[in-house]
C-alpha cells in the first residue's frame, strides 16, 4: 500500500524560498502570480493492506518526524496499488 | 564542573566547542557519540554547530531523534545546563525543547562573518558574566539562522525575559532579532552565533569566553 504525505508551511509562516521564487517568475515576466508555495512529497511504500491502519500510522510518523508542527501542517493521501 | 559535548554524524563544530570549554572550566570536558544512551552524572551538555545527518529533511530533525536526545531532554527536565549552538539550535527546537523553528535565511544566502549582538538579559546561567545591554561581537555561520515564532509565543518569551541574545544588524530575518532564547527554567539555551570561535584573540575576539566564564560560575 502506497502512501503520500504532502508537507507545507503554515499560513502565516513566510517561506524565503518561495518568495525567491515568486520574485523569479516576474522577473521573467510572468504577470499576475498572486502566490507561491512550495509542498514537499514524500512516499511511503508500507506492508499494510488495511487503509485506515495505514493512514493512522503515517500521521503518527509525520507528528513524529516527517513534518515539524510548530512551522509545517501537513495531508496524507493514501493509495491502493 | 561536568561538561560533555555531543557529536552527531556531520557535526562540525564539537571539537572547537571542547577546546573552547576546557580552556575556561580548567578540565577536562567529555565527548559523547550520538548513539550512547546511558550518559555520566553531568552539570553541562553542548550540542554542537555542524550539519548533523547532512541536514536531510530539515536542519537537526533527524538528530533531534537520535537515542541520546532521550536521555538530554530528561537531564534538561532536572535542571541540568543544556547549550545548543548553531545546529546544536536547531536540534534543541526540533526536540521541542525550546520554542519556535529554524528555517532559511530570508536572503536565501549563507551567511558567514562576525556579527554585532546585544546581551538582552544577564539573568540566566549563561550570560549572568555579561551586562545586560552589553554589545559583543560573535561569528554566525549558517544557511538556516531564520527563527520563526508566533506572536503569542514571542510576547510570552518578552515577558518572561527570555531572549538571551539579540542582533544589532539583523543577518538572517530572525524574528524581532532574536539570535538566542531560553527554555522557561532558564537551563536551557539555544543560539545560532558561534561563542566558542571567539574565545582567544588570536582568532579575531574573545568575546565568547563570558558565555563559559557565566557557566563555570554558575555551575561550580
Amino acid at each position: 500500500m502506497k502512501a503520500r504525505v504532502a508537507i507545507r508551511f503554515r499560513p502565516g509562516v513566510l517561506d524565503p524560498e518561495a518568495r525567491a521564487i515568486a520574485k523569479a517568475l516576474a522577473n521573467l515576466g510572468f504577470e499576475g502570480v498572486r502566490g507561491v508555495a512550495r509542498t514537499r512529497i514524500i512516499e511511503l511504500e508500507l506492508e499494510t493492506t488495511d487503509p485506515a491502519a495505514a493512514e493512522a500510522e503515517v500521521r503518527r510518523m509525520s507528528e513524529k518526524l516527517l513534518a515539524n508542527p510548530v512551522i509545517e501542517t501537513y495531508s496524507v493521501t493514501i493509495a491502493e496499488q | 564542573m561536568r561538561a560533555a559535548v555531543v557529536t552527531f554524524p556531520g557535526s562540525n563544530c564539537d571539537r572547537d566547542l571542547r577546546v573552547a570549554m576546557e580552556a575556561v572550566f580548567g578540565r577536562p570536558v567529555k565527548s559523547l557519540w550520538h548513539a550512547e544512551t546511558e550518559l555520566p552524572p553531568l552539570d553541562l551538555v553542548g550540542l554542537p554547530g555542524g550539519f548533523s545527518y547532512g541536514d536531510y529533511l530539515r536542519c537537526g530533525a533527524i538528530a533531534a531523534r537520535s537515542p541520546i536526545m532521550t536521555e538530554i531532554a530528561r537531564l534538561a527536565r532536572r535542571g541540568v545546563a543544556v547549550l545548543g549552538i548553531c545546529n546544536g539550535f536547531q536540534i534543541l527546537t526540533e526536540a521541542g525543547l525550546l520554542p519556535g523553528a529554524l528555517v532559511r535565511n530570508m536572503r536565501l544566502s549563507f551567511v558567514c562573518r562576525p556579527v554585532p549582538i546585544e546581551v538582552a538579559t544577564s539573568a540566566s546561567p549563561f550570560t549572568a558574566d555579561y551586562r545586560p545591554g552589553q554589545r559583543i561581537a560573535l561569528p554566525v555561520a549558517h544557511h538556516d539562522g531564520n527563527y520563526v515564532l508566533e506572536p503569542a509565543e514571542l510576547a510570552r518569551l518578552e515577558d518572561e525575559d527570555r531572549i538571551a541574545f539579540r542582533y544589532l544588524d539583523n543577518p538572517n530575518g530572525s524574528t524581532a532579532d532574536i539570535a538566542g532564547v531560553l527554555n522557561a527554567e532558564r537551563n536551557v539555551l539555544g543560539m545560532m552565533p558561534h561563542p566558542e570561535r571567539a574565545c582567544d584573540p588570536l582568532l579575531g575576539g574573545s568575546d565568547g569566553a563570558g558565555l563559559f566564564r557565566s557557566l563555570l560560575a554558575a555551575l561550580t
